[in-house]
């Protein structure tokens, strides 16, 4: 019996998570709504946030049962998704050409390097003002966000290429498109979907402050809202959506990922 | 001398000078939407004098010590985390899930817990920064520790190393340029938050001297604002990216 | 040598070549006045000291970087000298020492790439002549594998084929089977020997294995510590096709004990210049 507690303990991986949640949430229940500890006892339980978050006729107006909730997350998913695939687009073409032609890149290199350490967030007053609307001030600052990261790790990619690659194509009656076409572009293809994972990251980190700066609707918005209108138990429920929204995201860029690089999946060994 | 004016350089000096000679274009030419943009020189007349001010670097020193306190802090809590997590696959197994569950939530979605649990601004503040940074290093010693190769292990217990030499002398060196990386990347998302965490809920710094340019109508001080946080963001990455060489001597920089 | 068909492309003739990396630098003198000739359709082994002698050559007969003097001759035609450097091309293959088979695609287009790309072949008939090659070496099953899913023995052998498909009048290989176990070494051997024996063409062979360089080649090419310079040629005259029984032979033996001496000599030098080993 004993042994058997043991080995559970040890290795099951499954149960180890979820003791490992459930420890985490009775925690959070015992600092938030037992002890009755001054700081803490503000912030909302996660019995109470469960209730709002599947209630159907929530305080907040905002739960999973509500059409504002998926209006919310439509309006957030959409920014992120238009300004995610904008930069990926501009983000990996400027940084394949860049590591493929060197003029160009001594060129662009300067220019990126010194907008780049501008924090994107710092772009929205600047953006907000100059840019059409606050949409796409909004789509703008995450779009700078996301294709900074793009294009530094679209370059890396590039630069981590085996030099011999390049010079066994070039052995093999390569001209500088097929060189492009098959030694750079999939040669760069590990760095540039561990670039797309941090850029989609960034993104939703950036759509979120620009939501709560200058927007209208949409996750980040509402989180603020709910705040202001002392609706915690929404804040935190919309945190954790959010949460799940990024994690999906990654995991489908992963996903992908894997499929265009079918013979990272296949080394030997693997 | 002559090695540094290559034509590489040249042709970056260059490109700079076509940037800003592009940017007074589009203002003077009145390009729709970039039209509002302000004159290049009217934002180095105001950065000139916001440099010769005290407020200014009132508000570089307030950003800073926001950024060092969270940032350090993030680390002094999450890299022992990280190896710890890195080493027991036990602890990993209760932990880890919580921590890919909390992960994914952008640091700034914690902005109304964290005014609502800290007594004050500033500790909130802090606190944001740390989220930021916190996250990152401890993903990246996870994978720093699992790198480590096994051999390297074998190696050091068959030359008579105890499991306390193992950790100091092979885990944490063999770990380093993880940490590195954690905290490189870390030190570039903080200045993210704490640029937001300013706009939004901060007094001083420069995030908030940007806003107020921004809700005075002020735009070329708009702009000396994003320049100056790009430099202070480059300074304390370049300080980090220091402070690795000097750490680990035995990597080749290339 | 009377057993093998006559090739008449691919002489090459390297006169007092010169190389010295970073000139107004570090000034390496990797090579000093280096002459030798390769008949066409000669296998040449190139042995030595570790250091950039062998490579240099290497580099310079396929384009990647020139000499700092003399000249290099393929069929009489000047391919390489301080003024003229040829650029890399299908007629002057490479194997490269740790492979340099495409990783992201599968056996068969790393193949067929080189004709497709140089326009000589439709996908389809390249597809027929790399199967029809694979299958007379033994590898069919292989085509839709990735590289790296394969042991380094048929990768070896697969970039063997990418670079014989082109029909190229010199082919390089760099330390090929460096790493590989004596067995799959001597597989190897066998598969290398049966391709020269059936389709001659210049080889250009770089090892430190004396074994394999006496095994293989006509001509076994000894060269010195840097700065680089001919020690000496040994001329190979065990009959073709090579077969592994004739490693027993007294003329084997012979030529062992004659190209050891010259490289132990030198290789003694070497050690104590302190010589870092440039893998």
């Amino acid at each position: 019996m004993i042994n058997r507690l043991r080995s559970m303990l040890t290795d099951s991986q499954l149960f180890k998570a979820l003791v490992g949640i459930l420890i985490f949430l009775s925690i959070w229940y015992v600092l938030t709504a037992v002890l009755n500890l001054p700081r803490f006892k503000l912030i909302p339980n996660p019995i109470a946030v469960i209730k709002e978050w599947v209630s159907f006729e929530p305080i907040s107006g905002r739960s999973l049962f509500t059409k504002e909730y998926y209006i919310d997350i439509g309006y957030s998913v959409v920014r992120t998704l238009v300004a995610f695939f904008l930069a990926t687009f501009l983000g990996v073409f400027l940084g394949l050409f860049m590591g493929w032609n060197r003029i160009f890149f001594d060129f662009t290199f300067p220019i990126v390097e010194t907008l780049r350490p501008m924090p994107p967030l710092s772009w929205i007053p600047l953006a907000v003002l100059i840019l059409p609307g606050v949409e796409v001030a909004v789509v703008y600052v995450t779009f700078i966000a996301a294709f900074f990261a793009t294009v530094l790790n679209t370059l890396l990619g590039v630069f981590s290429i085996d030099r011999n690659y390049f010079l066994a194509a070039r052995c093999l009656g390569s001209k500088p498109k097929d060189i492009f076409l098959n030694v750079i572009v999939p040669g760069s293809l590990p760095f540039i979907f561990t670039g797309l994972q941090i850029a989609m990251g960034v993104s939703w980190m950036s759509l979120v402050a620009g939501e709560i700066i200058s927007g209208q609707r949409g996750l980040g918005y509402a989180i603020y809202e709910g705040y202001s209108l002392f609706q915690y138990e929404q804040v935190v429920s919309y945190m954790f959506t959010l949460g799940i929204l990024g994690y999906i995201s990654s995991a489908g860029i992963r996903a992908v990922g894997r499929r265009l690089m079918a013979w990272e999946a296949r080394r030997r060994g693997a | 001398m002559k090695k540094f004016f290559n034509v590489r350089v040249l042709r970056g000096f260059i490109s700079i000078v076509i940037f800003v000679v592009l940017w007074q274009f589009v203002v003077l030419v009145k390009i729709p939407y970039l039209e509002n943009l302000p004159y290049p020189k009217e934002v180095a007349v105001d950065g000139i004098n916001a440099v010769g001010s005290k407020t200014y670097w009132f508000d570089w020193g307030i950003s800073l010590s926001r950024i060092f306190i969270g940032f350090i802090a993030a680390q002094l809590i999450g890299i022992p985390l990280g190896l710890a997590m890195g080493i027991s696959r036990v602890f990993k197994g209760f932990t880890f899930p919580v921590f890919e569950m909390l992960r994914p939530i952008p640091p700034i979605a914690w902005i109304p817990l964290a005014i609502l649990f800290w007594p004050t601004r500033e500790l909130s503040i802090y606190f944001l920064v740390f989220i930021g940074a916190f996250f990152i290093i401890v993903i990246n010693v996870l994978q720093g520790v699992s790198n480590i190769s096994v051999s390297l292990k074998w190696a050091a217990s068959s030359l008579g190393a105890r499991p306390k030499d193992i950790f100091w002398k092979i885990m944490v060196p063999g770990s380093l340029p993880s940490i590195v990386t954690g905290m490189t990347v870390g030190m570039g998302v903080t200045w993210n938050v704490l640029i937001a965490a300013e706009m939004i809920a901060g007094q001083g710094g420069l995030g908030r001297m940007t806003w107020e340019a921004y809700t005075n109508h002020n735009i070329p001080f708009i702009v000396v604002g994003m320049v100056s946080i790009g430099v202070a963001g480059y300074l304390c990455s370049t300080l980090i990216r220091w402070l690795s060489e000097k750490a680990m001597p035995w990597k080749k920089r290339f | 040598m009377a057993t093998i068909k006559q090739k008449t492309q691919g002489a090459i003739s390297i006169r007092n070549v010169t190389k010295i990396y970073d000139p107004e630098g570090v000034h390496v003198v990797a090579m000093q006045d280096c002459s030798f000739e390769i008949a066409a359709g000669e296998f040449a082994v190139i042995v030595g000291p570790s250091g950039c002698g062998k490579t240099t050559l290497l580099n310079a007969i396929a384009g990647f970087d020139n000499i700092t003097s003399g000249e290099i001759y393929l069929d009489g035609e000047l391919i390489s000298s301080p003024q003229k450097q040829i650029k890399p091309a299908a007629d002057r293959m490479v194997v490269f020492q740790n492979g340099a088979l495409f990783p992201w695609k599968t056996v068969i287009e790393n193949i067929i790439y080189g004709p497709v790309v140089q326009g000589r072949m439709k996908r389809s008939e390249a597809i027929e002549i790399a199967r029809e090659m694979m299958n007379r070496v033994g590898l069919n099953e292989i085509e839709d594998k990735y590289p790296e899913e394969l042991s380094s023995g048929i990768q070896r052998r697969v970039e063997i084929l990418r670079a014989l498909i082109n029909h190229p009048k010199v082919v390089m290989l760099d330390e090929p089977f460096r790493g590989l176990d004596t067995v799959a070494k001597t597989v190897m051997h066998e598969f290398l020997m049966d391709i020269f024996c059936a389709a001659p063409r210049t080889m250009f062979f770089i090892t430190h294995d004396l074994d394999e360089a006496i095994f293989l080649g006509n001509k076994v090419v000894i060269m010195t510590t840097r700065p680089a310079q001919i020690k000496k040629i040994v001329h190979v005259d065990l009959p073709w096709p090579r077969e592994h029984h004739l490693l027993g032979s007294e003329k084997y033996l012979e030529l062992k004990k004659e190209v050891l001496e010259a490289v132990h000599e030198e290789a003694r030098k070497a050690f104590e210049a302190g010589e870092r080993e440039m893998a």
